[in-house]
Order: C-alpha cells, then structure tokens, then sequence
C-alpha cells in the first residue's frame, strides 16, 4: 500500500494488520467506531478474525482468550469502554500475555461527550486495574506516528508478553492525513510456548493464569513483574524534543494538545519569546530524563493538555522543583486555541521573573 | 485383572481441594473420562472460572484458562476463534455463569459458539462462604439471605437451561445431575453428547449439572445429596432441552 | 453366568471421609473404618467382605475424590 490520505482510526486498523494482528474483539463506541468496522471489513481478506462482542467487558475477555492462545489480538475502545476493560488489562498483564489496545479519548467524566480529550491520562498511566501493572502507552500526535506505533505495538507486546496501548484522541481518530505503511523494526521474540494451542500429548498441560494464592509466590510474581517494568522504562520511553536548545519556557505537551502548542512556539519565537516543547511520545514510561538535559537558561515549564490536568503531575515528578511548572488546559472537548496558550506563556513568564 | 474402574488420564490426579463430599470431584471425573475416551486431551483447552472450581486449572490434564469471575464463555470463544479445530470447553459454577457472567453464557449461545459448557448449579456461593447465588431456592437459606430466600426481595430462582435453550444458537443443552449412580451414569452421557455436538460442529452445547454444597448447605455430605433429589430437581427438572437435529454419539 | 466378583483398592490418603461411597453399595460391604486415620485426619472408607464384591463400581462412581479403584476377578 503506499502513500494514501486515510482516517486516524482506519489507519490504526490498517497498521494493526500490517503489524500482524490477525484477531479484533471490539464494541461500538463513539469516536472510535471506525476501527471494528475497518475490521470487520478488511480482517476477513487478510485471514483473520473479527467479532464485535455483546460487550467491552466480554471483549477484553476475548482478547485474553485469543491471546493466550498465541494470537496477535488488538482490541479498541474510547473512554468509557476502557474503563469497562480495565478488569481484563491487569489479569492479561498478571499472566504475561500479549495484546494490543487502543484508546480514543473522548470528553468525561461518565457518558461524557464525543470530542478529543485526554482526560483518561491517569487511567492509562496509573493503571485503571487493581494490583501493581504497567503497560508501554503511546501517544500519538499525528496519524502516520498512530501508524507507525499501532504496527510496532504488536512486537513490543510480544517482545514483553505485556500489553501496549495505544492512547488517542477523537482528533487522531476521526483526523484524515496521509500515511505509509512502512516497514516495522523487528524484535528478537521467543516462540510462544507458553500459548495453550493444546499440549498433543507432547508436553505438560501449559496455563494461563493471573492466580497466586500463596502470597510469597504472588509477591515473587510481582517482583518479576517489576523488572520487566523496568526494562521498558529503560528501553522503551520516547520523547521528542522541539526547538529545545536554547529555550527559556519549555511546553510539555503529547498528542492533539501538542500539535498547537508547536504553532504557538512558533509564534513566541516570532515575538522573541525562546520557547521549546518535549513532547512525550510514550506517556508511560513517562521521559523523566528528558528534564535533565535541559539548559541552564529555562526559566519557567508549562504542561498544556486536554483536560483539567493530569500529566501535570508527572512533570512536576520529573522536575523535581528546578523550575516553576504551569499548566494549561481545556476539558469537555474544547481545543485550546494557539492565542490562549500563547497567552498562558506570557503570563507565566511574568509572573515568574 | 481386568480393571473395571480406574482414575482417569483426563485429570492430573492432583487432590482435589474440595470439601469432603462435594460432587465437584464426581463431575470433574466425568469430564476427564470423556476427554479421554474421545481422545481429544491433546486437542483441548479448558476455561477455569472464579468459584469453587478456580483451581480446575491444576485438576484437568489439558492447557487450561483462568478467567475472570462469569468471562469465561467470552475467553473461550477468543480461543475457539484462533484455534477452531481445537476442543474447548468452560467449566463454571452458578455465580459465575448465572450471576456476573449472565451476559457472556447468552450471548455465546446466541453466536451459537462452538464450545462446551459445564456449569456446576450448586445453588449457593461455594467459595466465598455460602452467598445467595440466582439458583438459590426460595426459602433456602444463605449468609446473604438469612432468613431464606424471599421472592418478594430476590426474586426466584433461574432455570438457566431452559433459557438457554430458547437461543437459537444453542445445539445442545440438558440437565443432569450426580445424585446417585444412575444420574452420574446418565450425566457422563450429556458431557459426552455436548462435545460430540462440539466436534461436529453443531454449535454451542451446555450441561447443566445439579450438585451439592454440603458445607454452605449446612448438611452432611449424604443429605446433601438427599436435598438434591427432593428440593432441587422437581425445581430444575432433569433431561435433554435440545439437541442437534442430527444425533451426535447417542449411543441411548 | 457365574456372577461377577471383583476388588476394591482405596487410596487411603486421598479419602476425605465423606461416606457417599457407604451409600451405595449394593451387597453393603463399603463402611468407614472408624479405627484408623489417615493422613487428611479422616477417617477413611474401607471394604469389610472382600468375597461379596459383584463389581459393580458404584462406590467408585459416586467417589469425588479417585480414591476407590475397582479389578473384576476372572
């Protein structure tokens, strides 16, 4: 397929079975809609299977099923929908399994509204499952990233025998631009042995389970569960830096919300303002050291986010109280306009000198 | 010697965790003595729920799932969809499948889900200390009803055979239970035709089996099979509630 | 046809004591020995009058526990 003008959502869709996924559970839900039905469509041609549940809970299970059967499987959902599979995500993550899902966020809390948001950063990043799990979370900002990082998700899951997620917004999935289907960087992946496909008389009945009654093995479990967390931290965090070097204000910014706070640094530096972005491209593992290279002449840090503020947080982690840190944000899915966050930087500025 | 009766290879031969008397032991045996005599252990992949039977995973000889608590129809069928040629069955109880898995049983019948369901009724809560289930029999009484079971408060019990043999979907569905010899004679017969109906495709098979709870019951083991035949088969009526229209192994 | 004789064997350490296996047995010969314990702490079941076993496996049918193996004796 070379260079075509396509739908976020469907070309998430399209990376995922590029990327090797042969099964999709799905459920509708708005703004995501696009992708079980991109499925439904095109998983058949390519061999595989979809199969829209009665549920996002029974979805999640399906998922589980399929992937502890050695499948590459990709779910997808918005919002509420991943709340409801939050259950599923810690039980695959608990026994080790592979798996893909995608998030396009829509305004809450509750029913919410339909529009872009990022107000599920917490549910992404802290977990929305019980117990202590972790999964790798990109987030995308434009539909050939949602592509490229859809495709690769699959290998990074198998790669870890954890889940990847996918983290966009009702702009990323609903936004058409152009997009490739490149080539995915490969990983060394151990063949799935451990996958129930049935033993054949041939070997020891294998299991998949999140269950651990005796509690030092429970506790053993998570402690193994633990380095693997710390592999991807080491490994796998992304950022990117923009007209970072000689900054003074420095925006932290990811996905759609990214996207505008690079015009309005554009427009800062047109008034003499030297302003920088990093923009977290995995929102877990969170890019801590980014922070630590910045130069001596920042003066002030800005989150700007679509939502009340939750990355926020984090930054104030990574900064550790070096600099003042602000924040800008519309919740709802309203879009902040290139002239507000302009604004919310000049007036941090003052404040702070 | 000719050897009338021996352990099956269908299970690990791990002990059993069950409470003295509890005819989980009797209805695990049964599906391992079918998996067997098919020949299809190699071929088979087992869900586990959450109840008393969560550890049926160490028990039955094949790859085995644990689900979460009433999904293990939904991660059947994200197996059965990878691996089609494949025997797979779930094994749950009735707060699993009656209660919190409601949905997932109706609507794995209502795709006419190739796969086999054994679902333990009990009438209780086993695990977690002799809850009130959607099997409870009215004026039954458990931790959460106290005083018995009351229609007016919780409604009745559900037959959840008959309502699942309304679903189109569904191939293959009766009620047996483990009573006596006899009825475990006649239940082996059910499992055996319900992953029958599965190997040929027929669709979605489920037996529904009636056991005991001496424990939660409150009773001894041998009254507890007692109350079954006098309490809980004139309310769930034993026999077949549908089948295939081409017999699969009735060997009646 | 002469009738059928068989033997029974338990796996002492797996009984749990529950008598189904009592319950059962046409010719009354299957009883929980009430003298000795095993393992679990039960008292395990046990078969009195080896010689009037018919073999019908009905003890072993109701077992939940595989404790009870049955032999036909030619």
């Amino acid at each position: 397929m070379d260079k075509v003008l396509m739908k976020g959502n469907e070309a998430i869709a399209q990376a995922a079975i590029h990327g090797g996924c042969r099964y999709f559970f799905g459920y509708p839900i708005t703004p995501q809609n696009e992708i079980p039905e991109y499925m439904a469509r095109e998983m058949p041609k390519a061999g595989g299977v979809f199969l829209q549940a009665e549920s996002e809970v029974a979805a999640i299970n399906m998922v589980y099923g399929a992937a502890g059967a050695g499948a590459r499987v990709m779910t997808s959902s918005s919002s509420p929908g991943i709340a409801l599979k939050q259950e599923g995500f810690s039980y695959i993550v608990g026994s080790e399994v592979p798996c893909v899902i995608v998030n396009i966020m829509r305004g809450g809390p509750g029913l919410g509204g339909i529009q872009p948001s990022q107000a599920d950063y917490y549910q992404a990043t802290r977990g929305g499952g019980n117990g202590d799990y972790n999964m790798i979370v990109f987030a995308p900002a434009n539909i050939q990233e949602a592509a490229d990082l859809t495709a690769e998700a699959f290998e990074i899951a198998d790669y870890y025998r954890n889940p990847v997620m996918i983290l966009g917004d009702g702009m990323i999935g609903q936004m058409m631009e152009p997009v490739l289907f490149r080539e995915t960087p490969k990983r060394a992946i151990e063949p799935k042995t451990w996958a129930t496909t049935g033993t054949g008389g041939t070997r020891e009945p294998n299991i998949i389970t999140s269950l651990h009654l005796d509690p030092a093995d429970l506790e053993k479990h998570n402690l193994h569960l633990q380095q693997k967390y710390a592999r991807m931290r080491r490994n796998e965090t992304r950022y990117e830096y923009f007209e970072i070097e000689d900054a003074e204000f420095v925006f932290v910014s990811y996905g759609t919300a990214s996207r505008i706070v690079r015009n309005a640094i554009i427009e800062l530096r047109q008034s003499g303002i030297r302003a920088g972005m990093i923009r977290p491209i995995t929102v877990w593992p969170f890019p801590q050291t980014a922070f630590d290279q910045l130069g001596t002449q920042v003066r002030a840090v800005m989150a700007v986010e679509l939502s009340c503020g939750q990355m926020v947080d984090d930054v104030h982690i990574a900064v550790r109280g070096r600099w003042p840190v602000g924040f800008h944000g519309r919740s709802g899915g309203m879009i902040p306009t290139q002239r507000e966050i302009v604004e919310a930087c000049t007036a941090l500025l003052e404040e702070v000198t | 010697m000719p050897v009338v009766f021996q352990p099956t290879k269908g299970l690990t031969g791990v002990e059993f965790h069950y409470c003295p008397g509890c005819t989980h032991g009797v209805i695990h045996r049964l599906v391992g003595e079918v998996l067997e005599e098919m020949d299809v252990l190699g071929n088979a992949i087992g869900v586990a729920p959450v109840g008393c039977a969560v550890l049926a995973y160490k028990y039955f000889n094949c790859d085995m799932h644990e689900a979460a608590h009433g999904r293990a129809p939904a991660m059947a069928t994200g197996v059965k969809r990878v691996l089609p040629d494949r025997v797979v069955f779930t094994y749950q109880g009735d707060g699993d499948l009656a209660s919190i898995g409601t949905a997932e049983i109706v609507h794995a019948a209502g795709r006419g889900e190739n796969i086999t369901v054994i679902f333990v009724n009990n009438a209780i809560y086993g695990m977690t200390g002799g809850q009130m289930a959607p099997t409870t029999m009215v004026g039954q009484r458990a931790t959460t009803c106290p005083l018995g079971r009351d229609p007016r408060q919780v409604g009745y019990p559900l037959r959840m055979s008959e309502l699942l043999a309304t679903i189109e979907g569904a191939a293959f569905v009766e009620r047996v239970s483990v009573h006596n010899p006899a009825n475990i004679r006649k239940a082996k017969k059910a499992i055996r035709n319900a992953f029958e109906c599965q190997r040929q495709r027929s669709g979605f098979s489920l037996v529904e089996v009636l056991s005991n709870c001496p424990t939660n019951w409150g009773m001894s083991p041998l009254e507890s099979l007692q109350w079954i035949k006098e309490h809980m088969i004139p309310y769930y009526p034993l026999g077949n509630l549908c089948r295939p229209a081409t017999e699969g192994h009735d060997d009646a | 046809m002469a009738r059928a004789r068989g033997t029974v064997s338990f796996e002492t350490d797996r009984c749990k004591g529950c008598e189904l296996c009592t319950a059962v047995c046409p010719v009354d010969i299957v009883v929980i020995d009430r003298k000795s314990i095993n393992r679990k702490g039960y008292n395990p079941a046990t078969v009195t009058d080896m010689q009037k076993c018919i073999a019908c496996a009905n003890c072993a049918m109701v077992c939940p526990d595989l404790v009870i193996r049955v032999e036909r004796v030619a």
